[in-house]
């Protein structure tokens, strides 16, 4: 179906199910319970998991294929934004026109990008690319804020005021729409103890991802992507057959500037303000960190890591000490405060370090990511010691 | 490649199964409030916003511990703190309104983004009524107009920067700390009086939007007194070493240094200072001066004897000898065994101000608590008499000039009190030029759904 193989097919109807069914899936406990707290199911997060996972995928086209570690892709996401609220500013909160430009102007911003860093390869080139970024952050930061030019309204952030023209907002619709369907719009359905929430926003950008996911599985078994997985394995040796491999770097390149576009565009879609941090380098970071800890080269894998991570900043951040008091109030007092000593250096303001740990662990034991654990498990389970059917899911770490 | 096939069952089945997707929103219910988050059961949850990691995160731990106290002293537990001396006697220590107060925390981690994400969850999973806290004025801006859009109430923490009441005023937000506006009125007459009307003064500025209006902003009053502005000299946030922005200052002809820096580019660039041994030069046959604009405690103890000496402004201190003053610092002191900073306070204030708007509105509802807080006129929580100016929520109250103590006697005690400015010296019309003109409003106040 759709041009792809069986195993293709129930991979992306898999990942079309559970991004539809997200909100049911990340919402598994009654909202009054204590154990609410590890809910994921609202929208804002649910946007995110999205989000980032289409930022993820399209960074795993250019890291996970052709191996090159760019660490400048926050860049690309920022310049997104920035083209996206620029759009709500001047035409109107309608997200078609800010999702296409914003698309358009990371494209082109790659292309500058692409075409000088990757007359390097190796650490070389994922240096360049990070001088980019951080080039670019400092740029929105400070000096194309100053109060003759404003491009990007600096540390406050790009925001649309009444005061902008919008010029064909006319009677418009006053959040981020499409076609009049606003995308903070949320229904909200009751089923005993359980509340699931329904977002506009988050289904938009939902439909958005499965077809990023489509078109890079696509691009994961076409020849052109054959092409760049060649340039993984022996970039010398296909230079040395007579192809000129930079061109197909440049695309690969190109393309995953535009997915980091189009999740710059739709964050601001979902939230219309475009912040100069987006771009700094440990946002850069991050989608690396996503796509390590989800598993590089593998379809599957980016989207994961960037649920992950994004779980852990957004859910783990908020476990304080009350709340962690509250859970074990049942046990004496002082086993009760024992507890929270010991916890807490790992919830709330040491998110960070439980993240840090994981991503240790997950490096050292799963090479592969999440992808070759719930591999591992799967064969557990089954006892099959499942062959590769899959040549792109083979667990072995990015070089 | 790809080939696509129809079948007449297949059509069937995912006509049925996109026709079921389609009915799935009629069957769906909106909840029945009337205005975000309204509570329903005996409690109210408050979101506290601060940064827990990165460069701010002890400002952040102190306003959270500071918030925490406030939800005691509301729900009737501890020593009740500032209930008693708050001038406004809504508030019973019975939680608000009758409910008992529940709280969220989250990270801010000063980035507009994740603050606006911490704060959207707080609003939509954990149905927060109101927002506060965090540091940075970018951040506050940023969340301030996501409190605007969410319908719920939100209270800036530390934000030094015009802008938050300025141009980037919001009806759904307050602001209880003072302003770079504010520091300049009431550092220019002490530093006349110090320093006498005839000084050259050099700016090192923070490149980014808080930076620049508190250059803005010291300069237009400095110039008022007669001084000059040599130059100002835009310096990158990232800087740690500003060995080469400071060499430059005395051969300017320079006698007056104004660091317009925050936090870690502060302590960096006055430990620099302090090493070119300008505080030791005499320029112009005066002896060089150093101002610091916006001083915090936490800068102070980091830029530890270098301050000496040095004059800055502050929004409160813990030295302050008024009851509602004393009160709070003997119940911060009592509890965590030293004084509070100066954006602790202001959070601490905030939570008890929101709590009594809503007491005195009988409503949670944002737009009630809005029209309770606007021109709302106390005493006793710390600053003296404070008014909420209606046109564009900003708290106005005495405003303290600072100095690097010469001697501490302990050591919270980095800075002594020079001067209280009175607060008709530093009031301005709501349309003044640098807080937007006649074009900043505050819009409407919004509800929500």
């Amino acid at each position: 179906m759709f041009g792809l193989d069986k195993v293709d097919t129930r991979t992306f109807l898999f990942v079309v199910a559970i991004t539809l069914l997200a909100p049911f899936i990340l919402n598994p406990f009654p909202s009054e319970s204590a154990l609410a707290q590890f809910n994921a199911g609202y929208p804002d997060l649910m946007q995110r998991f999205v989000i980032f996972g289409i930022f993820a995928i399209g960074f795993n086209i250019l890291f996970g294929l052709t191996g090159y570690l760019s660490f400048g892709h926050a860049a690309f996401l920022g310049v997104g934004s920035y083209a996206a609220v620029w759009m709500f500013k001047l035409l109107s909160f309608n997200i078609v026109p800010a999702i296409a430009l914003s698309i358009i102007v990371a494209g082109l911003f790659s292309l500058v990008i692409g075409y000088i860093c990757l007359r390097r390869s190796g650490i070389y080139f994922s240096i360049l690319t990070l001088a980019f970024a951080q080039m670019s952050f400092a740029m929105a930061y400070s000096v194309l804020s100053n109060p003759s030019f404003n491009l990007t309204n600096g540390e406050t952030g790009l925001q649309v005021y009444a005061s902008d023209p919008q010029y064909l907002k006319g009677n418009g619709p006053d959040n981020t729409h499409l076609f009049g369907l606003e995308m903070n719009s949320t229904a909200t359905l009751e089923i005993g103890a359980w509340a699931f929430q329904f977002n506009i926003g988050f289904y938009v950008c939902a439909a958005f991802m499965i077809a990023a996911f489509y078109i890079a599985m696509r691009i994961f078994r076409s020849p052109f992507g054959l092409m760049l997985r060649a340039i993984k394995t022996n970039q010398t040796r296909l230079n040395y057959t007579g192809l000129n491999s930079r061109p197909y770097m440049l695309a690969a390149f190109v393309i995953s500037g535009m997915y980091a576009g189009l999740a710059g565009g739709l964050l601001a879609a979902t939230d219309p303000l475009a912040g100069a941090e987006r771009m700094q380098w440990t946002a850069s970071g991050e989608v690396v960190l996503m796509t390590i800890l989800g598993g590089a080269g593998t379809l599957l894998g980016p989207v994961l890591g960037a649920a992950f991570i994004k779980y852990f900043e957004n859910i783990f951040s908020k476990i304080n000490d009350t709340v962690l008091h509250t859970w074990f109030s049942f046990m004496p007092e002082s086993i009760e405060n024992f507890l929270v000593a010991i916890i807490y250096p790992f919830v709330g303001k040491g998110w960070h370090l439980t993240l840090g740990l994981m991503f240790m662990l997950i490096v050292i034991f799963l090479p592969g990511g999440l992808v070759d654990g719930g591999m591992r498990i799967w064969n557990r389970i089954t006892g099959k010691n499942r062959t590769q059917a899959d040549p792109v899911a083979d667990p072995k770490p990015a070089e | 490649m790809s080939k696509f096939e129809f079948t007449r069952r297949g059509l069937i089945k995912s006509g049925a199964a996109v026709g079921a997707g389609l009915a799935m929103p009629t069957i769906l219910t909106r909840p029945a409030f009337s205005y975000t988050n309204e509570p329903k059961g005996g409690t109210v949850t408050l979101g506290f916003n601060v940064p827990q990691t990165g460069p701010y995160a002890d400002e952040g731990n102190d306003e959270l511990l500071a918030q925490k106290l406030a939800v005691e002293h509301l729900n009737g537990e501890g020593d009740g703190g500032c209930l008693p001396t708050f001038s406004s006697k809504a508030l019973k220590g019975n939680g608000i309104l009758g409910k008992k107060v529940q709280f969220v925390t989250g990270d801010t981690q000063t980035k507009s983004d994740a603050a606006r994400a911490s704060a959207k969850s707080m609003i939509e999973k954990d149905g927060a009524i109101m927002i506060n806290g965090g540091s940075s004025s970018g951040v506050a801006v940023a969340v301030q107009g996501l409190c605007q859009e969410a319908g719920v109430i939100f209270m800036a923490g530390l934000t030094h920067a015009n802008d938050t009441t300025g141009k980037d005023r919001k009806a759904n937000g307050f602001r209880h700390f003072f302003n770079a506006y504010m520091s300049g009125a009431a550092l220019a007459p002490v530093l006349a009086k110090e320093m006498g009307k005839d000084r050259r003064a050099y700016h090192l500025t923070a490149d980014y939007n808080w930076g620049w209006t508190q250059e803005e902003s010291i300069k237009a009053s400095t110039e008022a007194l007669g001084w000059e502005t040599v130059n100002t000299v835009k310096t990158p946030l990232a800087s740690t070493d500003f060995s080469s922005y400071i060499a430059p200052v005395i051969n300017a002809g320079a006698d007056v240094l104004v660091l317009n820096h925050y936090g870690g580019n502060m302590v960096n660039s006055l430990t620099n200072a302090i090493q070119f041994g300008l505080l030791d030069k005499a320029v112009n046959g005066k002896d060089f001066k150093i101002v610091v604009p916006l001083y915090s405690e936490l800068m102070a103890a980091g830029a530890g004897e270098n301050i000496k000496g040095v004059l800055g402004s502050m929004n409160y201190n813990w030295q302050l000898e008024n009851a509602g003053s004393k009160a709070f610092v003997k119940s911060f002191g009592e509890k965590h065994g030293r004084p509070p900073s100066n954006s602790a306070q202001t959070c601490y204030a905030q939570v008890l101000l929101y709590a009594d708007a809503c007491e005195r509105a009988g409503t949670f509802n944002p737009c009630g608590v809005v029209e309770a807080l606007e021109g709302f006129e106390f005493d006793g929580l710390g600053n003296g008499p404070t008014t909420y100016r209606k046109e564009d929520h900003q708290c106005f109250k005495d405003v303290l000039v600072v100095r690097g103590a010469q001697n501490p006697t302990s050591k919270f005690d980095t800075l002594e009190i020079v001067e209280i400015t009175p607060v008709a010296n530093v009031t301005y019309p709501p349309n003044h030029p640098m807080f937007g003109g006649d074009a900043a409003t505050l819009g409407k106040c919004n509800a929500g759904v």
